[in-house]
């Protein structure tokens, strides 16, 4: 479980997260939307520790992710994160871009590592490159790439930024179906998207973000039919 | 109008004196850069990450490197310094001369390269649980490594060729060595010509080993 308390975060003088309380269960998928700079890629960074916070806090199976002691580098594994520009490593293969983390930080054999890939990378459709450059790979593809990637480290939850706002709408599809069947297989998500189709399909909470504020959190048929906020529906109407 | 004689022989006979000087002058570009590249690197990572008085020490190496000429450089380790009575040897001038310049361009090559590299590609290891040190030798560093390939053996063949000033400090490397025999023989002409080609065939075979070894390195 995902638990986060009274959360703050600053960039400066400029409070971008405006205390933040939200629980994400196991197995749940929950959507986030919300204007561009309302804060949504930062709760991301600042459930993984990417960002350092200010106030409140997150835990992660009951570790704070932010205390002193903990030890982030092996609490990352547990948080798989996918981001909009999908970020390959250019000077691997593809079988190399997914098999270099389970290698280097969890320790297992090249073989191992190898294995292990191939196994991810024919999970996302990708079966087929294992011994291509990502420079040959589509947009669409490499986002794949980068969800193995992540799925490698075996991870328990996934954080997706954005996953599809950098692709050409003819290659979101493909990126979209690898969510869903994740998804499907009982994977703990966050998706930040701009997808409302797949908000609504395939969350089972919606989350509405408003200038640093969760201003309304439901199941997609409340967000989508019946929002309580009004700025809520304001956002709808102007993305649909 | 055109009575020079040439005489090649003077020359032949004492081909392989110079090649021994060329293989002093390979010995002394090799290990500027060698010394130069840690330095460089150094110097990069400081003017990117630092501020202060290590910041402003390492952007005046680069500045006073890349805009004066490479001949003073080696006349401050000569004769500066010797007017300090710090009296280096002529290899020394020449080693520390070179390596102040290389470290210096290839500084700034570096920091291009290490500006080059998103720094999203740094948090995309880091999500992936790998420690600061392992994003950067296994993620940043083999891209910077390419970037800055081609960069680092220009500096090769240019160390290659400016340690012909040597022979301006004493230096009995391949320029100065030539320049001895020229001026007992008075075949200067054929001296000059005959390492001339001697500097083409060194800085041929770089390039060419460079590219060989980018074509087995570099397969994206
Ligand atoms: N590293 C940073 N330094 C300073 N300000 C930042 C930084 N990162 C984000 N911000 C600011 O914080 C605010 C929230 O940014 P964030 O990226 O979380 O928004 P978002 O909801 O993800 O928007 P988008 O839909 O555009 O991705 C914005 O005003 C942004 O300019
Ligand atoms: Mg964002």
């Amino acid at each position: 479980m995902i638990e986060i308390r009274d959360l703050h975060k600053y960039f400066g003088a400029l409070h971008v997260l405006k205390g933040i309380d939200l629980e994400v269960q196991k197995g749940e998928v929950l959507s986030v939307i919300g204007a561009s700079g309302s804060g949504k890629s930062t709760l991301l960074y600042c459930i993984n520790g990417l960002e350092v916070i200010q106030q409140g806090s997150v835990a992660v199976d009951e570790t704070d992710v932010h205390a002193k002691g903990t030890d982030i580098n092996k609490l990352r594994q547990k948080l798989g994160m996918v981001f909009q520009q999908w970020n390959s490593f250019p000077h691997l293969t593809a079988l190399e871009n997914v098999a270099l983390a389970p290698k280097i930080v969890k320790g297992k054999s090249r073989a191992e590592a190898r294995e292990i890939a191939a196994k991810q990378l024919a999970h996302v459709g990708l079966g087929e490159k294992l011994d291509v450059y990502p420079s040959a790979l589509s947009g669409g593809q490499q986002q794949r790439l980068a969800i193995a990637r992540a799925l490698a480290m075996e991870p328990e939850y996934m954080l997706f930024d954005e996953a599809t706002s950098a692709l050409d709408p003819e290659l979101v599809g493909e990126v979209l179906d690898t969510m869903r069947l994740l998804a499907e297989e009982g994977m703990t998500m966050i998706c930040v998207t701009h997808e409302m189709g797949f908000a609504r399909d395939v969350s089972d909470r919606v989350a509405f973000f408003h200038q640093g504020v969760m201003e309304e959190i439901g199941p997609p048929e409340q967000i989508f039919g019946n929002a309580k906020s009004e700025h809520t529906r304001k956002f709808l109407a102007n993305v649909r | 109008m055109f009575d020079y004689n040439f005489h090649w022989r003077p020359v032949m006979k004492s081909l392989p004196d110079l090649i021994d000087a060329a293989l002093l002058t390979l010995q002394v570009a090799v290990l500027s850069m060698a010394i130069g590249i840690i330095i460089g690197l150094c110097l990069a990572l400081i003017r990117l990450h630092m501020k202060g008085p290590l910041y402003w020490f390492a952007t005046s190496w680069v500045e006073v490197a890349r805009n004066t000429p490479a001949l003073f450089q080696l006349f401050f380790f000569g004769f500066g310094l010797g007017a300090f009575g710090l009296h280096l040897s002529p290899y020394l001038i020449v080693l520390a001369g070179l390596t102040f310049n290389c470290a210096g361009y290839l500084a700034e090559n570096f920091r291009g390269g290490f500006q080059a590299i998103p720094e999203t590609q740094i948090r995309a290891s880091r999500s992936l649980g790998m420690t600061a040190w392992q994003a950067y030798t296994r993620v940043v560093i083999p891209q910077v490594f390419r970037i800055v390939y081609h960069p680092v053996t220009n500096q090769m063949v240019w160390a290659v060729l400016m340690s012909s000033l040597g022979m301006l400090v004493g230096f009995r490397e391949l320029s100065g060595e030539t320049q001895f025999f020229a001026s007992r023989t008075f075949r200067i002409f054929e001296y000059f010509a005959v390492t001339a080609v001697i500097y083409y065939v060194i800085v041929k075979i770089i390039l060419g080993a460079s590219r060989l070894m980018a074509a087995r390195l570099f397969r994206y």
